[in-house]
């Protein structure tokens, strides 16, 4: 530091939409010595309290705005100036009108530009220099959180480029004045921890947070006869999903055809009589998923997950259900908990009670997680075969298709060959190869077949 | 592929198309027996004779009148104005009849005129024009303003295959002067994909036709990574291309060698005002020939058209804004 400089210490902007702030404590006094960084006083605004380090090392000379007061940004706080290696016997009362000095260091003069309280050499550049944002630099300014003020230009004048505010973001430095850590209320002397007020040096500032919320590529606009419409967080939220699903599992996809004759007869009796007792319907699909739950208790590797370099396996069966939304616009995947625990009542009730919590957007965020198989039901509109998705972290998933009356040859009890007709359903199994081979899939579907074919009146 | 002129490529495109499509021919002043005022047609009346290669009287109006009859009736002429200066004598006709004709009556008119345009050459004030706004301002037209061999051979194809009136802006500067790779086989040049003649980071050139070399050479002499966007068709034009673009660099000189005001350049900068504000570093310069008439003295016309120190100039100022 040399004699006969000064360097204003400004009233920092705290944000974009922050004009003014209000000092809370001055941690020196006029005639003390201060090293740059340190904290010089404290100052709160309607965003943030925080600490504002001095700019740089000397001897504080003034101080023109007392504790209490609030001024706006770029105000004039307290100049330093004289001999910073020198003791300090310094004047005890503030100068009441000094002359004014030329700035030292104008990347700090510059965020009082504007106040304009000094000479015009010392000030920031005239013309669209620093205080002209560019429509880019203020739209990235924006959605980092980033005063442009305080980002060091390169442009014409000083002016703050596009390419100065990316280098300031990937230097981390824009974490500063968005990450207030100073408490709420005004800080007495407890020192915080660091949370340099802008203008702050990079060293102290905590890690820049991860941007998550990366603005969209643009659409463009419509063409003719389109009509834009903005994606819902479910929507972006399943495009997300079942693009790192096929991006994440080697999907492939076995299909069997069962004959459900069985299911059918017993389910027209069970209706009945479960809808009058405990108005409840048992659904085909409710059969399909109990037959899938004890099925899978024999296949741990559909039932389970790769984790890193480690195969999951499990000793329970946590059941999702695709469930398409009211709206036709999305779908979610509640969870049926230890569904290895239900019998055909249960796991009727249990689907029954998800989908309508589903519907009324009832569910809870326990409710959708945790899921250690899927069965998507997409045969309710008739369609006979289909590829479904694997909901990741998932091995596989069941897809069930429409029931169908078929000529269908059957073997009868003495061993001659007849068409009859049957109901008829195709099953699929969507499965990682990463982790199930085919032939593992071949024989859960067809022990899964096995099971609807020959279901019994006591297998409930 | 071989190598080809500029001039070839246009003549190798329209030979293909008339070997392969009986409907297509060329009609002009002197297209003929003395090959086309730039020999673009030369040997085509010996190959495919007086009917298909026809010399017609002196009149513009009548070349484009009998070209859009003769599409409408079911054939693709390829018309040739001997510079594209003339085409104002065949407005009427161009304007209130072919670019129509399909809107009010329904039938395609698919008409290519080609227009030899540009300066360069002390061709003075009838004779060096680069009228392509005039025409892209006239919905039911399009404008096609090729820069190299190959999409002038592509272009031609595309331009002869478009049910719609194409204007095929060839640049008399480029003729001879720019050689590249030509694919032997047929291929077609979409109309309205524009062309990144060089990638860059740092400010993008948006232009087309002889402008894409002068860009290019400027670019060598700035200290900056510079993206040129050769739009190829002006209209359609490629929005997307250029948005994307002025997207990546944030600042953008739009050159053409046609007048200033009310030329071409003043759409892609109003269209970039529009959709591309929150994305400009700096305002968007155009770089474009001043509002006269192109002047016959060699250094007039030097100080006329945007030349590779005006641009170096251009390129700089945004580089340092």
């Amino acid at each position: 530091m040399t004699t006969g400089t000064a360097v204003d210490v400004v009233m920092p902007q705290m944000g974009v939409s922050v004009s003014e702030g209000t000092i809370t404590k001055w941690n020196k006094q006029v005639g003390d010595t201060i090293e740059a960084d340190e904290t010089l006083l404290e100052i709160s605004t309607d965003k943030v309290d925080t600490e504002v380090p001095s700019p740089a090392s000397g001897v504080i000379s003034e101080i023109l705005v007392q504790e209490g007061e609030t001024v706006d940004v770029g105000t004039v706080l307290a100049r330093i100036g004289g001999e910073a290696g020198a003791a300090a016997p310094a004047p005890a009362a503030p100068v009441p009108e000094p002359a004014t000095q030329p700035a030292a260091d104008e990347s700090e003069a510059a965020a009082s530009e504007g106040q304009a309280s000094e000479p015009a050499a010392t000030a920031a550049p005239s013309g669209n220099g620093k205080s002209f944002v560019s429509p880019v630099v203020a739209r990235i300014a924006s959605e980092h959180g980033i005063d442009p003020t305080q980002v060091p230009g390169t442009g014409t004048g000083g002016r703050v480029t596009k390419k100065d505010i990316q280098a300031f973001i990937d230097s981390g430095e824009e974490a500063a004045p968005a990450a207030p850590a100073a408490p709420e209320a005004p800080a007495p002397a407890a020192p915080a921890p660091a949370a340099p007020a802008a203008p702050a040096p990079a060293a102290t500032a905590p890690p820049a947070p991860a941007q998550t919320a990366q603005p969209p590529s643009d659409a463009g606009q419509p063409g003719v006869g389109e009509t834009f419409e903005p994606m819902s967080a479910m929507r972006r939220g399943i495009a997300e999903h079942m693009r790192r699903s096929l991006d994440t599992s080697a999907h492939v996809t076995s299909a069997i055809e069962v004959d459900m004759s069985k299911v059918v007869q017993i389910r027209e009796k069970l209706k009945k009589e479960y809808t009058a007792a405990y108005g409840i319907n048992p659904t085909y699909l409710a059969f399909i998923a109990r037959a899938t739950a004890e099925t899978l208790r024999d296949y741990p590797w559909i039932n389970g997950e790769l984790r890193g370099d480690k195969i999951v396996t499990r000793n329970y069966v946590n059941l999702g259900f695709a469930v398409e939304l009211a709206d036709g616009k999305g779908l979610i995947v509640p969870v049926v908990k230890n569904a290895e625990t239900l019998n055909l009542l249960g796991m009727a009730k249990a689907i029954a009670d998800v989908a309508k919590k589903a519907r009324d957007k009832q569910l809870t965020p326990d409710d959708v997680v945790g899921g250690t198989f899927t069965i998507t039901n997409p045969g309710g509109y008739g369609t006979f075969h289909g590829t479904p998705v694997i909901s990741q972290p998932q091995a596989g998933i069941l897809g069930t298709y429409a029931i169908v009356k078929r000529p269908w040859v059957i073997t009868d009890e003495n061993g001659a060959d007849a068409i009859a007709i049957r109901s008829i359903m195709n099953l699929t199994l969507t499965y990682d190869h990463r982790l199930v081979d085919g032939a593992l899939a071949g024989r859960f579907l067809r022990d899964l077949r096995e099971r609807l074919q020959t279901w019994g009146e006591s297998d409930y | 592929m071989a190598e080809k002129t500029y001039l070839q490529a246009i003549s190798d495109g329209i030979r293909g198309e008339m070997r392969r499509d009986k409907r297509v021919f060329v009609l002009g002043e002197d297209v003929g027996v003395y090959g086309g005022a730039f020999k673009v047609t030369l040997g085509f009346q010996e190959e495919f004779g007086a009917w298909r290669v026809i010399d017609t009287p002196l009149s513009e109006t009548a070349i484009v009148a009998g070209a859009t009859g003769a599409a409408i009736m079911g054939m693709r002429p390829v018309a040739e104005m001997q510079f594209a200066d003339f085409v104002s004598c065949a407005w009427d006709h161009l304007v209130t009849v072919a670019a129509k004709q399909r809107w009010r009556v329904g039938t395609p008119v698919p008409i290519v005129l080609r227009l030899p345009s540009g300066g360069g050459f002390s061709g003075g004030p009838f004779h060096s024009q680069n009228p392509e706004s005039s025409f892209a301002h006239i919905p039911g037209l399009k404008c096609v303003c090729p820069a190299t061999p190959e999409d002038a051979k592509g272009l031609m194809i595309a331009a002869i295959e478009d049910p719609n009136p194409v204007l095929f802006f060839e640049h008399k500067h480029l003729y001879r002067r720019i050689k590249g790779e030509v694919p032997d086989e047929r291929y077609v040049t979409p109309i309205g994909k524009a062309r990144t003649h060089q990638e860059g980071d740092d400010v993008s050139v948006i232009t087309w036709g002889a402008m894409v070399y002068t860009a290019e050479e400027a670019a060598q002499q700035v200290d900056a990574s510079v993206e040129i966007i050769d739009l190829r068709t002006v209209m359609p034009w490629d929005k997307q291309a250029v948005l994307d673009s002025v997207r990546k660099t944030s600042k953008v000189l739009v050159l053409h060698e046609d007048t200033r005001t009310g030329g071409f350049g003043g759409e892609i900068a109003a269209t970039i005002a529009e959709e591309a504000f929150e994305d400009l570093d700096a305002p968007v310069r155009r770089l474009a020939a001043p509002d006269t008439p192109v002047p016959f003295s060699p250094v007039l016309e030097k100080a006329y058209i945007p030349q590779v120190d005006d641009v170096v100039r251009g390129l700089e100022e945004l580089i340092s804004y």
